[in-house]
């Protein structure tokens, strides 16, 4: 596994720069600003903050000349994520019952000696469930691959060397937030799933969960729909074993020690961890080292820190 | 009537020094649980408690706290209520339509300001609260020389944060769009939920009739402003997606008829409608008794009632339960969903007023225009 620092969010506390200088690297860094989206360019503070040494991989930039240039692959992708958007919805039918069918045995009054196993056992139809739509979308991605070897193609194949070029330049990684499909969608496209192992990787916000291998949105108190946290596909799979959860003060409601719990239980084993800005994970072959402000959701409802966790 | 107030009177002779301490620092309407209790300081032959609850009876007495000039009303208003309100005081042959003294909180509309009482467990929304970490919109004014209405016309453009030419945006029209800027603190709730993602970035025109009772009223020359002059204007200028359900309109009480009216003269132009309070009066035989200024949206409504059609995709509507529209809006809601539309209904505890309009706009354009807030994370 390689060297990766996972990073609060940067827009209040930023700290990228002292992650960097405080793990020796001193050459040039790429940046990822994919998850921008159309703003990817608009990256004039991330580069001050790093003292003017990042180079900016363009990955946004580069899918919007590759879908310019090669309409087939356009055209395919647009498919599959048309058929990727469908997938979730049913998944998303789904999903409410089973965490309503939960929520109704927490709530029951029944005496908790039978209580507790019949909420296991549907924490359990929870994560099959998850685990069904994980491998569907995982399907739905290879058949992709398969058929259309975007790798291959001509405008991608010229994009990946120039990627590999800059690459070849510098000496570590920052991969910034935004939209996490997107930003995933662009990373393995120009082959960074390949790349990224060799070298220091510093993600924060959607950065962080994309780099992970289980990629899982979360909103408790959204203005639609009941706030249940859905799979929504592999990560690059750079961090194993945890699920970052960035912006978890704003977007779960940390205080309610039932959501906590079914959260934390249902993707066990791997630690559900909340970032505060601020915050730094480093993680290292040899294990992590976890700074303050990071905590890790747990099966009793409390939110711990992520070392006493 | 409430503890406190009663505690006090069991205590003994209500002296004017014992008045003041209760008084003191106290927040009046006092609200437990679904009883609220008014009070009013001052000399005065009656007091009567002025609230638009379409149900209760409009000008409700107060009664004097014997030996004092202190006047009390315990009134039960439901939890999570909103209400607005005003005392009417008598003195001899004068009579005062004033803010209640003993509450700061105020509403403002464009004929003023009412008290508000908020019931038990309402909290005002943040979201429609300014907050430091929302990147700001901008509002921008242009003029279109109007045919249709055969003037200029000024329109109001609310642009949003990090607004991008190469970006497509979709498109809401607002009627009475500066009314809801200041009274429903729309640039501010627009800013937040940007922001936070559950609303999608989008141009909002903004439009304010100088004869709203007549053009609202389901006006054919109001719609064709919309449709044949507005929209092409803003298409051409500014960078908007294209299709129905890229474009919306959104009003309140006539605002709400011109919405509804506009899509239903021009079925497959705009795909999504907010409409609060509607005046959408109806009759089933013989003339409305609303009023003149009704005739025009009774005959819309009644046709629109004889052959409801689908002029929309998705429809969000809501209504105070306080309000005499409550009525009609819970009329039109079957007719909305028969049609094939999606439609949402929601219901406040509140009246036909700003602050209604206000909270229910989180809801409502997240219906209609949600944004990427699931797949966001910066």
């Amino acid at each position: 596994m390689p060297f990766v620092a996972l990073l609060g969010p940067q827009r209040f506390t930023p700290t990228l720069g002292e992650a960097v200088r405080s793990l020796g690297i001193e050459g040039r860094l790429a940046s990822v600003t994919a998850g921008w989206q159309e703003r990817e360019a608009e990256d004039l503070e991330l580069h001050e903050h790093l003292g003017e040494r990042t180079v900016n991989l363009q990955l946004y930039a580069r899918g919007e000349d590759v879908a310019e240039r090669d309409p087939e692959l356009a055209a395919a992708h647009r498919e599959r994520q048309a058929e990727l958007r469908e997938l979730q919805g049913l998944y998303r039918l789904r999903l409410a019952a089973a965490m309503e069918a939960c929520a109704a045995l927490e709530r029951s009054s029944a005496p908790e000696r039978l209580r507790e196993r019949e909420i296991e056992a549907a924490l359990e139809e929870i994560r099959r469930l998850d685990a069904h739509h994980f491998e569907r979308v995982t399907e739905i991605d290879e058949a992709f691959e398969r058929s259309i070897r975007p790798g291959e193609r001509p405008q991608v194949a010229r994009h990946r060397r120039a990627v590999a070029r800059l690459l070849d330049r510098t000496e570590a990684v920052a991969i910034a937030g935004g939209h996490v499909a997107i930003l995933l969608n662009r990373l393995r496209t120009f082959g960074l799933d390949g790349e990224l192992g060799r070298r220091p990787v510093l993600a924060w916000s959607a950065g962080a969960m994309a780099v992970s291998e289980r990629i899982v949105l979360f909103h408790d108190a959204p203005p639609q729909g009941s706030g249940a946290p859905e799979v929504l596909g592999a990560g690059l799979g750079l961090v194993r074993g945890l699920v970052p959860l960035p912006h978890a003060r704003r977007r779960l409601e940390l205080g309610d020690a039932g959501r906590v719990a079914r959260f934390a239980r249902r993707f066990a084993p791997a630690l559900a961890v909340a970032m505060d800005d601020g915050c730094r994970l480093e993680i290292r072959p040899d294990g992590w080292r976890a700074s303050p402000g990071l905590w890790s959701l747990t099966s009793t409802g409390a939110v711990l820190p992520l070392d006493a966790a | 009537m409430s503890r406190a107030l009663r505690e006090l009177i069991e205590a003994g002779p209500v002296t004017p020094a014992a008045l003041d301490a209760f008084l003191a620092g106290r927040q009046v309407p006092m609200v437990e649980g679904g009883t609220v209790t008014f009070l009013y300081r001052g000399e005065a032959d009656a007091v009567y408690l002025q609230h638009w609850i379409y149900g209760l009876p409009a000008a409700v007495p107060f009664t004097r706290l014997d030996g004092t000039d202190l006047w009390y009303l315990a009134q039960e208003i439901p939890v999570r209520s909103r209400v607005e309100y005003k005392l009417e005081v008598q003195e001899g042959d004068r009579s005062r339509l004033i803010r209640d003294p003993l509450n700061p909180l105020l509403a403002h509309d464009p004929f003023g300001a009412n008290s508000v009482c908020q019931g038990a467990d309402y909290r005002p929304p943040r979201w429609a609260e300014p907050d430091p970490e929302s990147r700001p919109g901008r509002v921008e004014t242009l003029r279109i020389d109007s045919a249709a209405l055969g003037r200029s016309e000024e329109v109001g453009l609310y642009l949003p944060a990090r607004f991008r030419p190469t970006r497509r945006y979709p498109l809401l029209v607002v009627h009475d769009g500066f009314d809801y800027l200041r009274y429903a603190a729309l640039q501010t709730v627009l800013d937040n939920l940007i922001h936070r993602n559950e609303v999608a970035g989008m141009i909002v025109a903004l439009t304010q009739s100088r004869d709203r009772l007549r053009e609202y009223a389901a006006d054919e020359r109001h719609a064709r402003f919309l449709v044949e002059e507005l929209v092409p204007r803003l298409e051409r200028d500014y960078p908007l997606a294209a299709g129905p359900a890229q474009r919306g309109l959104m009003g309140a009480s006539f605002g709400a008829v011109a919405s509804l009216a506009t899509a239903w003269r021009h079925p497959g132009c705009f795909g999504r409608l907010l409409l609060q309070s509607g005046s959408f009066a109806f009759t089933d035989i013989g003339p409305s008794r609303r009023g003149p200024a009704f005739e025009p949206v009774v005959e819309f409504v009644n046709a629109f009632r004889a052959r409801p059609a689908a002029v929309a995709e998705r429809v969000f509507v809501s209504c105070g339960v306080y309000e005499s529209l409550i009525y009609e809006n819970r009329s039109i809601v079957p007719l909305l969903q028969r049609t094939g539309m999606q439609v949402r209904y929601v219901e406040a505890h509140d009246g036909h007023n700003w602050e209604n309009w206000r909270d229910r706009l989180r809801e409502g354009l997240s219906y209609l225009f949600p944004g990427p807030l699931w797949m966001i994370y910066e």
